[in-house]
């Protein structure tokens, strides 16, 4: 057991020193990190940090622009813009979140089998994805959404329809270069049958890819939601949610009250330029190649 | 022709900058043959790609003079640089499939480069492409002008490559590595053709290659470079008879050939008596019939056709052929990869063919069969260090656990020379050598019966081939395995093997005892595979 442990050590602290390379070799995934780590922060505690409750209406300051007491200003019923924008990201995080779980799941399995196996599967799964993608991707979310009814869980299971596609057919051509690789069948010849392999040989490779998918996809998802609120199939008011409040601020920008649906817009933007960022570093994190 | 001085060239990497070259100087007269030999990271193909100013983004030639017919290429510009490239020197690459456009027909890359130059007009430009395929003997080449790449054998290719390379009449040719990949009488035929050529126009030549035995046949001069110095320069019968340096004198002798013993290939200091080991007379292995066929485009192709053959229990079998001739299809078989299309495998009088391979994983002569293979790097899997490859198989077969296991581990790196401070490393930490040793300490760890060895030395230096052909040899005097050694090298079976199986499409073509067919060959095709092998000169064997 000494020994076990031993060898447990080095190997644990060696992949903490190698993520702490990658952030400093690379500022750039430094701030990815840095701005992941506040929007965690902002869903997780978002509730407790703000200083206004974000269902709270005042009608008597409604539509006042930013200043010190209402850093983005308030709305047309007298609720403080910023808190209701922090309070936002731990629903939309979690819808996106959510979303690309289930479509990395389901994706990267049935990616995998095809890729495998190939043959008959192979071709009826293609051309099963293929009808997914041959619609709109976003008309399709719609139609979904329309069809399934207008929750919270519906938009999660819409926006990962639509990115199932994508990590099937990147796991299905990572697998299928290494279906026949040396260590695929040095696997097999130490008593692992063909699901074994794949599960936990030749699956893990495709990893570093996915990673990069995982994040730039992360971002579509939050903005996917977004676009369903925003055209009112989705979460619905009074929530706070990034999609509804661009959405509503946009009545109030001809008559010059900009605050209600920019504040929002830039922090989705940043949202999505956050997750942009992370992929490279997060790939270079799962690569032991990097390593050295 | 060409002088090069006291040549330094440097890389910049993430771990500080690192010397390639460290004042490398020589000559090459005009019509001379220069051989530059060394192990990988000796700095060879550097010195070739400093000669075209082809180094890589980081390189720097830090110090030194190059001199082409009294032109300092160090100072030239890129625009005369490309002038000269191809013109008046020309280089031919490692691998010809990557030196080709793939998606262009070759007449037409031909017809870019003569134009390119000058050499034709578009008028003339085919005829002049068709006497250059002709010119590298390439037969029907009127035909061939229309041919894609893809469409023409790797040998085939290489002579498209020398074609082009010698289509401007450069004066001096550069060959990188020019028959790796090929096989062993293609090889002979592709290093024929360049001989001949070169000392038909005249021209000077540089020819890297890792093969001692190769470059002493094609070279009037040989340099033999180490960490980027070279190290000693001759002709190729004073090298192989007076090697000065210790390190020749080390190659020399790594250097598989006629009349070597096994351990003579180690450095005087590693040898110890060879092991015998011991032959029973009890068919281990038995292949009855065996026949594979695979559905191809245009019908079915047998890649194995009724194959019958025995291996007796501590025998070593070699299985020789070259590319195509379906040794790595038989080995797949027998360790149960790949399912034969008809015919039987008998293992210790039990048909191992009759269960699926997609079901053999959980069989009981699974931990009896086992496979070193060929490339060492892409069978070790990049996610798992060295201890967990050697483990795989103990944890799935051995249900070995924990400490137990561990200790297993330590035990074969001990067995194969790895050290223990390498287990925790992943393979991209590990060099050439030290992966084929984690691959064949995998292998051995059940103790199997049968391991089969599927060119384990291919990818190797010569030293290191000679250090893990002897690890074999001492591994199976003391497991008593049987060993299938499959390899295109006849040099290298007849070191380690009792018999050998000569393949040719399918069919076995000539099987005896090895020291009989390398010597008596009946079948003309093994004579021309053992005609085709380089042997370096004839030196008195050290004892």
């Amino acid at each position: 057991m000494a020994q076990i442990s031993m060898n447990k050590q080095p190997a644990a602290s060696s992949q903490w020193h190698h993520i702490l390379y990658v952030l400093r070799e690379n500022p750039v995934t430094m701030l990815a990190f840095a701005l992941l780590g506040m929007f965690l922060l902002c869903a997780i505690l978002g509730p407790a940090l703000v200083p206004y409750d974000p269902l709270a209406t005042n009608a008597a300051r409604a539509l006042e622009p930013p200043s010190w007491e209402h850093w983005f200003g308030t709305d047309n019923l007298g609720r403080d813009v910023f808190s209701r924008v922090v309070v936002a990201t731990r629903l939309d995080l979690s819808i996106s979140v959510a979303a690309v779980a289930l479509s990395f799941v389901i994706g990267a399995m049935l990616g995998a089998v095809a890729g495998y196996w190939g043959g008959w599967l192979d071709a009826v799964l293609n051309r099963l994805l293929d009808t997914i993608m041959a619609f709109p991707l976003f008309v399709l979310a719609m139609g979904v959404v329309a069809a399934l009814g207008n929750t919270i869980e519906n938009i999660i299971y819409a926006t990962a329809l639509i990115n199932i596609p994508f990590y099937a057919r990147l796991v299905r051509a990572e697998v299928n270069i290494r279906r026949d690789a040396g260590f695929a069948q040095a696997a097999k010849l130490a008593g692992n049958g063909d699901l074994r392999v794949l599960a936990l040989h030749i699956f893990p490779n495709a990893l570093p890819p996915m990673m990069v998918q995982v994040s730039l996809n992360l971002g579509w998802a939050i903005l996917n939601a977004a676009g369903l609120s925003f055209i009112g199939l989705g979460v619905r008011p009074p929530t706070p949610e990034w999609g509804i409040m661009v959405a509503e601020g946009a009545n109030f920008i001809v008559s010059g009250e900009w605050w209600l649906a920019l504040f929002p817009g830039l922090w989705l933007m940043l949202a999505v330029f956050t997750f942009n960022l992370l992929g490279d570093g997060l790939r270079d994190m799962v690569d032991p190649r990097k390593r050295s | 022709m060409l002088a090069v001085r006291d040549l330094a060239v440097g890389f910049q990497t993430r771990k500080g900058p690192v010397n390639a070259l460290r004042g490398v100087s020589f000559d090459l007269a005009k019509g001379e043959t220069l051989g530059l030999v060394g192990e990988s990271g000796s700095g060879k193909s550097v010195t070739s790609y400093a000669l075209m100013g082809l180094l890589d983004a980081g390189g720097q030639i830090r110090q030194g003079e190059i001199t082409y017919s009294g032109m300092d290429l160090r100072r030239a510009s890129e625009a005369d640089m490309r002038e000269l490239r191809g013109r008046e020197i020309s280089m031919i690459f490692q691998n010809p499939r990557a030196a080709l456009n793939p998606i262009r027909k070759i007449g037409h890359q031909l017809e870019d480069v003569l134009r390119r130059h000058g050499r034709a007009s578009r008028q003339d430009a085919k005829a002049k492409a068709i006497a250059a395929l002709e010119a590298v003997r390439i037969a029907d080449a009127p035909a061939r002008y229309h041919a894609y790449p893809f469409e023409l054998s790797g040998g085939m290719c290489q002579r498209v490559v020398i074609a082009l390379a010698l289509a401007c009449d450069p004066q001096l040719l550069i060959a990188d590595e020019p028959t790796t990949g090929l096989d062993i009488t293609t090889q002979k035929a592709v290093m024929d053709l360049m001989g001949d050529l070169i000392r038909a126009r005249g021209m000077g030549a540089i020819v890297i290659t890792h093969d001692l035995g190769l470059a002493a046949q094609y070279c009037d001069r040989i340099l033999v470079m180490k960490d980027g110095a070279i190290v000693e320069q001759g002709a190729p019968e004073q090298l192989f008879s007076a090697p000065r340096h210790a390190y020749t004198r080390r190659l020399v002798e790594a250097t598989p050939r006629l009349g070597a013993s096994i351990r003579s290939l180690l450095p005087a200091e590693a040898r110890r008596p060879e092991p015998q080991h011991h032959v029973h007379n009890r068919p281990l292995l038995e292949v009855r019939d065996l026949y594979k066929t695979y559905r191809g485009k245009s019908g079915p192709v047998s890649a194995v056709k009724g194959l019958s053959f025995q291996i007796k229990a501590g025998q070593s079998l070699g299985l020789v052929g070259e590319s195509g001739c379906g040794k790595s299809t038989t080995s797949e078989m027998i360790v149960r990869l790949q399912d034969p299309s008809q015919g039987h495998i008998l293992f210790d009088g039990q048909d191992i063919a009759a269960t699926p391979a997609a079901r053999f994983a959980r069989h009981p002569l699974r931990r009896d069969i086992q496979m070193v293979f060929q490339d060492a790097t892409g069978s070790l899997n990049p996610r798992d260090s060295a201890a967990a490859a050697i483990g795989a198989p103990l944890a799935r077969i051995g249900r070995m656990r924990g400490a137990k296991r561990a200790a297993r581990v330590a035990e074969l790196a001990d067995l194969v020379g790895l050290p223990q401070n390498l287990l925790s490393r992943f393979p991209h930490q590990l060099s050439g050598g030290q992966k084929a040793r984690v691959g064949i300490a995998r292998a051995i760890a059940l103790d199997p019966k049968l391991l089969i060895l599927d060119e384990p030395t291919a990818a190797l230096d010569v030293s290191i081939q000679a250090l893990v052909l002897n690890l074999l040899v001492d591994l199976r005097a003391k497991l008593g395995m049987s060993y299938l050694f499959v390899s295109h090298d006849l040099n290298v079976v007849r070191l380690l093997c009792d018999e050998v199986l000569v393949m040719k499409s399918g069919e076995i073509i000539e099987q005896g005892p090895s020291a009989q067919v390398m010597t008596a060959p009946q079948h003309p095709y093994t004579k021309a595979l053992l005609a085709a092998a380089p042997q370096p000169p004839q030196r008195p064997t050290a004892k």
